[in-house]
């Protein structure tokens, strides 16, 4: 008992003195992600509504209703359930993922009209989802093992003082050759990332907004705000309606269910 | 032999699919939406037949109703259909497609009612697909499919996932009247069908089903036993002296498997039947794959390259329009903002080189509440297709409420 006890206290500096001791820039990144994930750990369950606006470089809009509902994994990636409620003509389709740190996800969609339960190819990591500015990649659970890490600098963003870590994707079919995030040193909420494409050219620019508070634990930003510097067309992400522990298990994460959301 | 070309279905890309209906802000409120669309046929060719049209429009109404209580455990959805075409009786028709309640229990769900049931894989021949019969008059596409009553109870488990389901009440295939194209040179009399049984369209079906997902595997494997969903045809003559083609439904048993193996960018699929009838038992397979190219060109347009090969053991073209038939097909998803895609196929016969059909099928949002949707079908002339003469484009506007 005394052993534990002793042992608990003794975390938070064997994480201090390895944040402030790394001299390696790799180490300090991994240890940042860790951070980050740990953070982030024990949420269990969750859903949300969102709201995507697509902009082209002319100010076009259009947009998607769509909610998602969350399910956390133990050693490995969550479990998602995406419904899209709008553009009417997609309403009812459903997507299930399963992913995974770094094989392949499993991914099956549900196409109401026919009544269709299709599984479909997970190489599609890089493509569009919903025609949006936002890969597949970017909208997935973030995973240590996911990547390689390097820490760059500090710098202010806004009042705080974020950690700047360039993250290399080891998964296949990324369309990234690296991402650049900046992470609070408080709360290791990410604050903006910058995607750079396969040729090495910055591609995108997602910037995060209005953190919130959960269950006293967890943040989660309101808005995302996704800018392809290449096309100058834009995405925005609003967030609504986020419960935690809403009693989701793996039973509402299996294929049947797909045929059957609403 | 493809007297009706066999569907291609909808595009593994989110942003491509079909559906409708209109989120309510209030889940136990009754929800309605509701499509409605306007569609034309575009023929090629002058008719064979002198009752037939160059041009055929129609107009066609879905609305959708739906309940929930219970905590959404309980539900009901009422789907009703109608087309209204501009010459063909037949076409002019009305379908119950959905009338369900849905019941969630803990490790099962029971449906009551009206509905639409989906299994296979392939694209271009749908050989395992049972549980519902084609509106054939309604699209050749082979994508409609008539309401059928069922009471279906699904047992959810670790080991995959068992379906029992009870099919009171067949449904006759629906077939172009004598107005309509896309239809041989006797018209079919669907008003006086024969059937083997003698409780005729009244037999009770009956299915079981074993689905089960297994790391990059997806597989199902089924028994029926009951009304075999592919008329027959009887050369009949009139009372007036005319000869007809009377639908002749026989009762069959039927094994059907479907797997797939979805392996990084390569999908390989495959359907197997085993089916028993009145006068023989054999087996037909269909199967094949389709590899995506994700981001073609440095864009973000995905393109899928399939090739499905089908056998039939009967192997007669009469029997089955897929008794040794390769589809090569190509489906390009632009992933943009209008979800637009096209996919084109063209399916030979291996045993007659001169037997082909090449389809082009194309759909784009506009707006948001609109769709439009186009198909070109273009037949080789043969003695084995009877629409070989009725090459069309197919324009079909939508509006989503």
């Amino acid at each position: 008992m005394k052993l534990i006890q002793s042992a608990q206290f003794a975390l938070p500096f064997l994480l201090f003195s390895a944040l402030a001791m790394a001299g390696d820039a790799e180490d300090k990144g991994l240890e940042i992600a860790k951070q980050r994930k740990a953070h982030d750990k024990g949420w269990g369950d969750s859903q949300a509504k969102m709201i995507m606006i697509l902009r082209n470089k002319n100010g076009r809009e259009s947009q998607r209703n769509i909610r998602i509902k969350s399910l956390e994994m133990e050693n490995d990636g969550d479990k998602g359930l995406t419904i899209f409620d709008r553009p009417r003509d997609v309403k009812g389709t459903a997507f299930l993922s399963f992913s995974h740190s770094l094989g392949n996800d499993d991914q099956w969609l549900y196409l109401p009209a026919l009544k269709r339960v299709k599984r479909i190819s997970s190489k599609n990591k890089s493509g569009p989802f919903m025609g949006s500015e936002f890969a597949y990649e970017d909208l997935s659970s973030f995973e240590i093992e996911k990547y390689s890490y390097k820490y760059l600098s500090d710098e202010k963003c806004g009042e705080l003082n974020c950690y700047k870590v360039e993250n290399k994707p080891l998964y296949k079919h990324s369309g990234y050759t690296k991402i650049i995030s900046w992470l609070d040193d408080q709360e290791y909420r990410v604050h903006k990332t910058e995607y750079y494409d396969r040729k090495g050219s910055l591609l995108k620019t997602l910037s995060f907004k209005g953190y919130q508070q959960y269950k006293n634990k967890y943040w989660r930003a309101d808005q995302y705000m996704m800018l392809n510097h290449q096309t100058g067309k834009s995405t925005q992400l609003t967030w609504s309606d986020y419960k935690f522990s809403v009693g989701l298990t793996a039973k509402d994460f299996n294929k049947n269910v797909l045929k059957r959301i609403r | 032999m493809f007297a009706w070309i066999k569907p291609f279905r909808q595009g593994h890309n989110i942003s491509l699919i079909i559906a409708f209906m209109v989120l309510s802000p209030f889940t136990h409120a009754l929800e309605v939406s509701t499509k409605v669309g306007i569609s034309t046929y575009l023929f090629q060719h002058e008719p064979l037949y002198s009752e037939q049209h160059r041009q055929q429009w129609s107009v066609l109404a879905e609305p959708e109703f739906y309940h929930s209580w219970n905590n959404d455990l309980d539900s009901i959805i009422f789907k009703p259909y109608a087309r209204v075409d501009q010459h063909d009786k037949e076409r002019t028709h009305f379908d119950i497609r959905e009338l369900m309640w849905l019941h969630v229990g803990t490790e099962w769900e029971l449906r009551t009612g009206i509905g639409k049931v989906f299994w296979g894989v392939n694209e271009a021949n749908h050989l395992v697909d049972i549980i519902n019969q084609d509106d054939q008059v309604d699209d050749i596409s082979g994508d409609p499919k008539l309401g059928q009553a069922m009471i279906n109870l699904s047992l959810i488990r670790d080991w995959g996932i068992i379906d029992f389901f009870i099919l009171p009440g067949f449904r006759e295939r629906t077939f172009s009247g004598a107005e309509g194209r896309l239809r041989g040179p006797l018209p079919i009399d669907t008003d006086h069908a024969e059937y083997e049984s003698s409780r005729e369209e009244k037999h009770i079906d009956f299915a079981l089903r074993w689905s089960y997902t297994f790391d990059d595997y997806d597989m199902g494997l089924y028994y029926f036993r009951g009304t075999n969903r592919d008329p027959g045809f009887l050369l009949r003559e009139s009372p007036k002296g005319e000869s007809n083609l009377i639908p002749y439904y026989d009762q069959i048993d039927q094994f059907g498997l479907d797997f797939q193996a979805t392996l990084e960018a390569w999908l390989w699929k495959l359907e197997i039947l085993h089916r028993k009838d009145e006068f023989d038992h054999f087996a037909a397979v269909s199967g094949g794959l389709e590899y995506t190219f994700v981001g073609v060109m440095d864009s973000v347009t995905d393109l899928g390259v399939i090739m499905e090969y089908s056998w039939d053991e009967r192997d007669d073209p009469r029997l089955s329009q897929f008794q040794n038939d390769l589809m090569l097909g190509a489906r390009f998803a632009f992933n943009d903002a209008q979800s637009t895609e096209i996919l084109a196929g063209l399916v030979q016969d291996l045993d007659y080189s001169e037997l082909r059909s090449f389809q082009i099928e194309a759909s784009r949002r506009l707006g948001d509440d609109w769709k439009l949707n186009l198909a070109l079908r273009l037949f080789s002339d043969h003695e084995l297709n009877p629409i070989s003469n009725d090459d069309h484009l197919q324009l079909t506007l939508e509006k989503y409420f």
